[in-house]
């Protein structure tokens, strides 16, 4: 009993992170349609910025928020520089465009820092705190509060702002966006933004239990991609449910089968989902009428 | 209140707009009819800043409109119903609405709302239910409203009647001859040359990129030339 609580508490731990990458990539799909998967290479920088930042004798906290303040205006750019002059390509070119942006930024950091493993100082200390006979490190809550903040926040943000709706009406249709006054050009550098911002904050929380280096970006964003299929692209409530049931899937499977098949079990969450409900969990089916 | 003057438009190395030259004054319906492909809707999206212009000058309201993007021009009180409605399908009637008056955040907002569901009272019933699922007919009605949820001092309408009923177009260049009294003014794109005619002040015929024709519209719907090619009387 106590081991399933241990597997429980570690699959919504890595579930949490799933879940922010998985919130991630919904809001550049939903401006966009576009599949962001350089998604995983901002979950690494905001890690590795951190821990440069720290190293160079900055707090923590403020080391913190460069790397999210970093990482976001390192998002922007790619819309600006990437995205943006393609304008007008078909939706599978821009998302070969962001799997090379995200083979740039990868390479890039390999460069500007180093190929070693990192980690700084968990927030609140490394004492496990013991709950009916297993034990959850502090830094887990922080990554599992994070995950459950930012969703909220993004679910006010869609459902009761009229700058989150424009956002969906850009996404619906670029066209009538413009035509009713909304700047699509910043909707999407906006997007782009808040994407990379959640994506290090995933980073900067994840990072003391998971370690960081130039390399997990591609992990973190095929999984979080598996959590946004099973819940359902575009929808935030399908990405963070996904999010948490891969990192669940993940952790029972590393537990009760073997942590040799750990990684497999996103992938075939992805091929059930693609075979068997391509909707998601809580896709809409699209019900248009012409 | 708009002039345009030799406006040119392409796309690629094709020139659909070979300097065109109209003008609309305040509190007028003015339409453009003319078959299809003869660069209505090309015109239309040129004024609204969608399609790019390769040549001549756009002015509105004494300003010169073509350095302004797209996303400008309504503030100007320029408001453009697309061709083909366009509507925010997953979004429901209301937000379709809301988004309308995305510049705007006052009390007036809940005003027009209202307005614009008294105009269609069949949008009022279906007001929390995606427009995707509505009918040709209310998508044009949707598309209408949502225009006009913006204010505009003129609205650029393209082919309302495009696929409708007849009961419905009538409803709607109702609809639409009622906007003057509303202080809008009109520039109606259409092929259903009659029904467009018949409520307009003034009219334009198109023909592959050019005006052929021009004056008061119950001068065009007497005129023989017109009668034969566009009235099949």
């Amino acid at each position: 009993m106590s081991e399933l609580l241990q597997f429980l508490f570690s699959g919504v731990t890595v579930g949490a992170v799933y879940a922010l990458v998985a919130l991630g990539f919904t809001i550049i799909y939903n401006a966009s349609d576009v599949v962001n998967f350089a998604q995983g290479e901002f979950v690494m920088l905001g890690g590795m910025i951190t821990w440069f930042a720290h190293a160079a004798g900055l707090p923590l906290p403020l080391a913190a928020l460069i790397a999210i303040a970093a990482t976001a205006a390192l998002g922007v750019a790619m819309n600006k520089l990437a995205i943006e002059p393609a304008r007008g390509a078909p939706v599978v070119s821009l998302i070969i465009i962001t799997i090379g942006a995200s083979i740039f930024i990868q390479g890039a950091a390999q460069l500007v820092f180093d190929k070693q493993i990192h980690s700084f100082p968990a927030f609140s200390g490394d004492d496990p705190i013991r709950i009916g006979g297993a034990t959850i490190l502090p830094q887990s809550l922080w990554v599992i509060g994070g995950a459950l903040a930012t969703f909220v926040g993004l679910w006010v943000f869609f459902t009761r702002t009229l700058l989150g709706r424009a956002v969906l009406a850009t996404s619906n249709n670029r066209l009538a966006a413009q035509l009713v006054g909304i700047n699509t050009n910043f909707v999407m550098t906006l997007s782009f933004a808040l994407s990379a911002g959640i994506g290090a904050l995933a980073g900067v929380l994840a990072t003391p239990i998971t370690l960081t280096s130039y390399g997990v970006g591609i992990g973190f964003a095929l999984k979080g991609f598996a959590g946004a299929m099973l819940g359902g692209m575009g929808n935030p409530k399908g990405a963070l449910v996904g999010g948490f049931a891969i990192g669940l899937i993940e952790a029972m499977t590393a537990g009760y089968l073997s942590s040799q098949y750990k990684d497999a079990a996103a992938f075939i969450m992805i091929l059930l989902v693609l075979f068997f409900m391509p909707q998601g969990l809580f896709g809409r089916k699209s019900t248009d009428r012409v | 209140m708009l002039t345009i003057e030799g406006l040119r438009s392409r796309y690629g190395r094709i020139e659909v707009l070979h300097g065109i030259d109209l003008r609309v004054d305040s509190g007028e319906i003015v339409t453009v009819v003319g078959a299809n492909g003869a660069g209505k809707t090309t015109l239309l999206r040129c004024l609204s800043g969608v399609q790019p212009v390769t040549g001549g000058a756009i002015t509105f309201r004494g300003e010169t409109l073509t350095p302004v993007p797209a996303y400008r021009r309504l503030r100007r009180g320029l408001a453009h119903s697309p061709e083909g409605r366009q509507i925010f399908t997953n979004l429901s009637v209301e937000e379709n609405l809301r988004l309308g008056a995305f510049l705007f955040s006052d009390a007036r907002v809940e005003k027009d709302m209202d307005d614009a569901f008294q105009m269609f009272p069949v949008l009022k019933q279906k007001r929390n239910l995606a427009a995707g699922g509505l009918s040709g007919g209310q998508q044009q009605m949707l598309a209408m409203a949502r225009a006009l949820m913006g204010r505009p001092s003129c609205l650029l309408l393209d082919e309302p009647s495009m696929g409708l009923a007849p009961i419905i177009v009538a409803q709607i260049f109702d609809v639409v001859s009622g906007l003057k009294a509303l202080g809008v003014t009109v520039l109606l794109v259409e092929q259903n040359a009659f029904g467009a005619l018949k409520i307009a002040d003034r009219g334009y015929v198109m023909e592959t990129g050019c005006i052929t024709m021009q004056g008061d519209a119950s001068e065009l719907i007497a005129d023989p030339r017109i009668r034969a090619a566009y009235l099949g009387i």
